[in-house]
């Protein structure tokens, strides 16, 4: 059975990150850059729409300089807000600046295999039974496709990921894992089989594609193709800049945004010449690199920070973010994944990013771990009460039952808390236990919260696609194959 | 005099300063100064330095790489001058690096060359989106000791196996050894396709190449 979701909407927390002036110069060096810098697009179709607009294209390094009038007036096409649809209807995620939704995080490549406790190379089957789990959990209003199907063929791979997600789920799902023109058109044949044909798909995309950008300044050629094949189906596509300071941006957090809004908007404008109209979304998950190994990492301040930042620049365009928050570097579910998934997903969430990617990994998004997972929502729902704020009328502030109490006593046998204390957040993986408990039993979070996958991965039962759907699915995969 | 020189041979490797490297080390042509004495008792200094100040925890991964391209710099500028005395700077290895096809993913890669060639490994950087076939040739072509593949997707990931093969069928191993990168990679992956090492950082890179070109001359003595 289809469960609701949980999402943060009318909140009453706020941060001003960057002011209207800063945000101004942001994008001004932006427009810099796309004009005397330039971005690469290293795709026929893409250059050639470039070039049918009026901007400068180099055939031979592939790299467009636009002026800035041009990705202005185009991004103007974009549409503000828009749905993302859901085999049912019921789940559908309206992207309107007053929603934020989390979906799991992709595209891993191990698994902490959820009986051994073994750390191993990902397959399909653990794509279908991360898409029960996260069909389950109120707190997952979306799929990416969480681990790689290594045991499917490459050129098809992405394909098998988004049909054992709706086979198995009726969300949402969002593929970051389709990089070629070819597996776009199966997947959008797919999608609009799930919708009901193409006209259907078009009103209910029941799929959306994100695209890496490649920082700095650059696309991959496959991933143009594949969004902007999306985009002709008027399915919602986004580009995502990883831009990390020191490495693939510059070592100031300024800088960094500049590098990868150039990307995103470049790319964003680039659908609107193609598709004027087309539903599209800003999509980021920058960082800082190591100083010391210049490898990703996944959290700290300037992570958080950008977590934050990104909306801004979404809103000045515009169009639905989906932010890379959660993604802590940390091996295992403990203090590092706590702090990283805690502050990226606050600041992500207190700014309104409409979509947070995601829930679940360890190790940088490398490693799956269900535990991860569960203690992932469980940030979520801590955010998600917060984000309430404290109501003040005349039921909150209580007079009756403080005067009722008076000095001394206790509030305990008040009707005004039997009325309110569910109120109170509960935790599911929070250690509130007597010391001596503890002590005994010798678990803690990380053990429930695997206890709690497994129980739900066994008891859980979906609304699973019907078997006609599916084999039309896995006829449209085989005619590629 | 030339003592100063060295001093400020190894200053311009530490400041990271590839144009005054380059200076000096024509500088040090003039004045008549053998070029490999101008390395390894200048230039060389200033590259052990920041390696100790990195390892210590007092320096970062951008003044090792900066570091690294003064003494590309440097050792460029006396190429010739050691072409025409006959004498070559020893090289550690020769590695032939690359981003497998498919994959257009450089900054891993090319922070792997940078390090290893600062290390004194002779690097041939092929770019992004090589042919296994084009890795194999020119493997074959410079007598590489190594072989660096690198790739970010799953997808293409896949395809350093078929390096591995490649050069299996060609029965250049275990002579030539292959290194495997990037943020797919695992231990397992490696092992799997019979790679010879990895690293999930580029200096831990170094640390492997070293390792497995002195794990080779080892063999090849006995």
């Amino acid at each position: 059975m289809a469960r609701s979701i949980k999402s943060i909407t009318n909140p009453k927390l706020s941060l001003n990150i960057l002011d209207p002036q800063e945000v101004q110069r942001i994008h001004t060096a932006t427009l810099d850059v796309i004009e005397n810098v330039g971005v690469r697009f290293p795709s026929k179709r893409a250059l050639d729409i470039w070039a049918a607009h009026g901007a400068t294209v180099d055939w031979e390094t592939q790299i467009v300089k636009a002026p800035g009038y041009l990705i202005e007036e185009a991004l103007k096409k974009a549409p503000p807000a828009y749905a993302l649809a859901a085999r049912d209807p019921a789940q559908d995620l309206p992207l309107d600046g007053n929603h934020v939704f989390v979906g799991t995080d992709g595209c891993g490549v191990e698994v902490i295999d959820i009986h051994s406790g073994e750390r191993r190379r990902s397959c399909l089957q653990d794509v279908v039974e991360i898409a029960r789990v996260a069909d389950y959990l109120e707190e997952v209003g979306f799929h990416w496709v969480a681990v790689s199907a290594q045991d499917k063929p490459p050129h098809t791979r992405g394909l098998h990921e988004l049909k054992a997600i709706w086979d198995n789920s009726t969300k949402h799902a969002q593929t970051e894992s389709i990089y070629s023109e070819k597996e776009a058109r199966a997947a959008i044949e797919m999608a609009a089989v799930i919708a009901g044909g193409r006209e259907a798909l078009r009103k209910r995309p029941v799929l959306s594609i994100m695209q890496c950008t490649a920082p700095p300044l650059g696309h991959d050629g496959g991933s143009l193709d594949a969004a902007l094949i999306g985009a002709e189906a008027g399915v919602p596509v986004g580009f995502m800049t990883m831009a990390a300071c020191l490495t693939t941006g510059p070592a100031t957090l300024a800088g960094n945004l500049v590098v990868g809004n150039a990307e995103v908007i470049s790319a964003t404008a680039l659908i609107q010449l193609a598709y004027p109209g087309a539903p599209v979304f800003y999509a980021a998950a920058q960082t800082a690199s190591d100083l010391r190994t210049g490898a990703y990492t996944g959290g700290g301040p300037e992570d958080y920070l950008f977590g934050a930042a990104t909306n801004v620049l979404s809103d000045f365009y515009n169009i639905p973010l989906s932010m890379g928050s959660f993604a802590t570097g940390a091996k295992e579910p403990n203090w590092q994944a706590g702090v990283d998934n805690s502050l990226s997903t606050f600041m992500a969430c207190v700014v309104m990013s409409d979509m947070l990617l995601g829930v679940g990994f360890l190790h940088g998004s490398r490693i799956w771990s269900y535990a991860q997972m569960l203690l992932d929502c469980e940030i979520f729902s801590i955010i998600h009460k917060m984000m309430q704020g404290i109501v003040v009328d005349d039921e909150t502030l209580a007079l009756e039952a403080i005067r009722a109490v008076g000095p001394g006593g206790n509030f305990l046998k008040q009707k005004h808390t039997l009325r309110h204390m569910r109120e109170i957040f509960l935790p599911q993986f929070m250690d509130r236990r007597p010391y001596n408990e503890w002590q005994e039993k010798g678990d803690g979070p990380a053990d429930w919260a695997l206890a709690k996958a497994r129980q739900i991965l066994e008891s859980h039962q979906p609304d699973l696609l019907d078997a006609r759907t599916s084999a039309e699915l896995q006829a449209i995969i085989q005619s590629v194959e | 005099m030339s003592e100063e020189l060295f001093k400020a041979m190894a200053q311009s490797i530490i400041d990271g300063d590839s144009e005054e490297a380059d200076r000096l080390a024509r500088l040090a042509i003039e004045q008549g100064i053998d070029p490999l004495e101008a390395i390894n008792k200048g230039f060389v200094v200033g590259v052990n330095h920041v390696g100790n100040e990195f390892s210590c925890g007092n320096a970062f991964l951008p003044e090792l790489v900066m570091a690294g391209e003064a003494m590309k710099a440097a050792v460029a500028a006396l190429e010739p001058e050691m072409a025409r005395r006959g004498t070559a700077r020893e090289v550690l290895g020769k590695v032939v690096l690359a981003t497998i096809h498919g994959d257009i993913h450089d900054i891993g890669k090319t922070l792997v060359g940078t390090m290893l060639s600062a290390a004194g490994f002779q690097v041939f950087d092929l770019g992004v989106d090589v042919p296994v076939e084009t890795i194999v040739q020119k493997a074959r072509e410079v007598g590489a000791d190594i072989v660096g593949v690198s790739a970010l997707l799953t997808t293409t990931m896949v395809r350093q196996r078929d390096v591995v093969e490649a050069l299996d069928d060609l029965g250049m191993r275990p002579k030539v050894k292959i290194m495997v990168g990037g943020a797919p990679v695992t231990r397992e992956w490696v092992q799997e396709i019979g790679a010879d090492g990895y690293s999930e950082d580029a200096i831990g890179a170094v640390q492997v190449a070293r390792r497995l070109v002195s794990d080779a001359r080892a063999t090849s003595a006995a």
